[in-house]
């Protein structure tokens, strides 16, 4: 089942939160092959932004496409708390039909935690598993809202080489962050200058 | 998918093996356990009040699951990711009420035999206060399921929803309570065509709420 070349886009997109508008006139197209970079400060709409993208929310103008299916990963990762990492991963590598679910853990160090629940996972284990959770979904579109935060070094490296490697496969990544990442020939814009002017807000 | 995810729910809610799950049923036992220490063991007073007592305590004991219900779920991001899966909310809210009665419905009848017994309710009674409880969870459930969805987002969200769900369970109570009192099992149709309804609507409503809520 070879689906149509995944896209993802934006037209005129303006969301707000409460009464408060975050960004207005925000256009871009992403295609098969790329990765976008989402700077902005705490509060920006970032966030806002990764939401109304995954079809969670109505944005209050404007419109968001995609084509492909898509993976989200937020700072919830979905995961039972009570439940071992392994089987609670198991759950969601089932429910995608991913086999090598334990070529995921490995690749994200998770092996040893497999025992451990979920509820004991430091900030940083739990972002690796929320990872190896969206590797597992296999969907071409990616939306990472923070990918970074909480992670060590070594794991910042990690997800900078996962989405080279998702992009490099045709995926699309759409990263929110205030961190750097290290990924060749990715675009960025600022949220900060969709925001409304004095007198548009 | 979808067997995948009640298998899931139901780890997750069935007594004894998620979390205090089985706390409501020790508490509908408690309930009945205490009534005859409170009033006294008269025989006769016992039977002819205890079937409303186990109505009572089922209705209490339906408002203890619900705080787990929904709320946790959203703030794990769950159904957000069985979202982007393609389920709809309706779908999810649906096994969750199935997952949701089994784990409270059947534990509670089976609940009511020791409960009965303390009470001293036997014969005919006994059998309309089970077919009563039979054919009245689902539609607790549904209620349940319902209030749980719409407070999720709210912070004192646990505690409304107690306050909540007994007003809107006050039908169920009174036709099956009522069929106790009149000795007639014919109302006990009215508490299963309740019952019926709530759980034909609940899902759709559940759904409504839980995206509803991610729009805040």
């Amino acid at each position: 089942m070879q689906a149509l070349s995944p896209a993802l886009s934006a037209h005129d997109l303006a969301c707000r939160r409460g009464d408060r508008l975050l960004f207005r006139r925000l256009t871009f197209t992403l295609e098969a092959g790329a990765a976008c970079h989402v700077t902005g400060a705490n509060g920006a709409g970032k966030t806002t932004l990764i939401r109304a993208l995954a079809g969670f929310t109505t944005p209050y103008a404007g419109e968001v496409r995609h084509t492909g299916a898509l993976a989200l990963l937020d700072e919830r990762p979905g995961l039972d708390p009570d439940l071992p990492l392994g089987r609670a991963l198991a759950f969601w590598f089932g429910l995608d039909g991913a086999a090598g679910g334990q070529a995921i853990m490995a690749r994200l160090r998770l092996e040893a935690l497999a025992e451990v629940p979920v509820r004991y996972l430091s900030t940083g284990q739990k972002k690796r598993a929320a990872l190896a959770r969206m590797l597992g979904q296999a969907a071409p579109v990616w939306l990472l809202d923070e990918p970074l935060s909480g992670l060590d070094t070594a794991s910042q490296a990690l997800v900078s080489e996962l989405v080279q490697e998702h992009c490099a496969d045709g995926g699309i990544a759409l990263i929110a962050s205030h961190q750097p990442l290290d990924v060749p020939d990715m675009t960025a814009f600022a949220i900060e200058d969709f925001a409304p002017s004095e007198a548009e807000a | 998918m979808i067997a995948a995810l009640l298998r899931r729910d139901l780890a997750q809610f069935f007594p004894f093996t998620g979390s205090g799950a089985a706390l409501p049923v020790v508490f509908f036992v408690a309930v009945a356990m205490l009534f005859p220490f409170a009033v006294g063991p008269d025989a006769n007073l016992m039977a002819r009040t205890g079937g409303g007592v186990v109505w009572i305590a089922a209705l209490l004991a339906a408002i203890l699951p619900l705080e787990k219900l929904v709320a946790r779920d959203i703030e794990l991001g769950f159904f957000d990711q069985l979202k982007l899966r393609g389920m709809a909310e309706e779908a999810m809210m649906a096994v969750r009420l199935i997952a949701h009665w089994l784990s409270f419905g059947p534990p509670l009848v089976l609940a009511t035999f020791p409960a009965a017994a303390l009470l001293k309710i036997e014969g005919e009674t006994f059998q309309i206060l089970l077919l009563g409880l039979i054919s009245g969870t689902p539609g607790l459930a549904a209620i349940g399921l319902i209030i749980a969805a719409l407070t999720a987002s709210l912070r004192a969200g646990a505690a409304l929803s107690g306050l909540l769900l007994i007003p809107l369970a006050l039908p169920i109570l009174i036709f099956g309570a009522g069929a106790l009192a009149r000795q007639d099992p014919v109302s006990l149709g009215f508490v299963a065509a309740i019952s019926l309804a709530l759980v034909a609507l609940a899902p759709f409503a559940a759904g409504a709420a839980i995206r509803a809520a991610r729009e805040n």
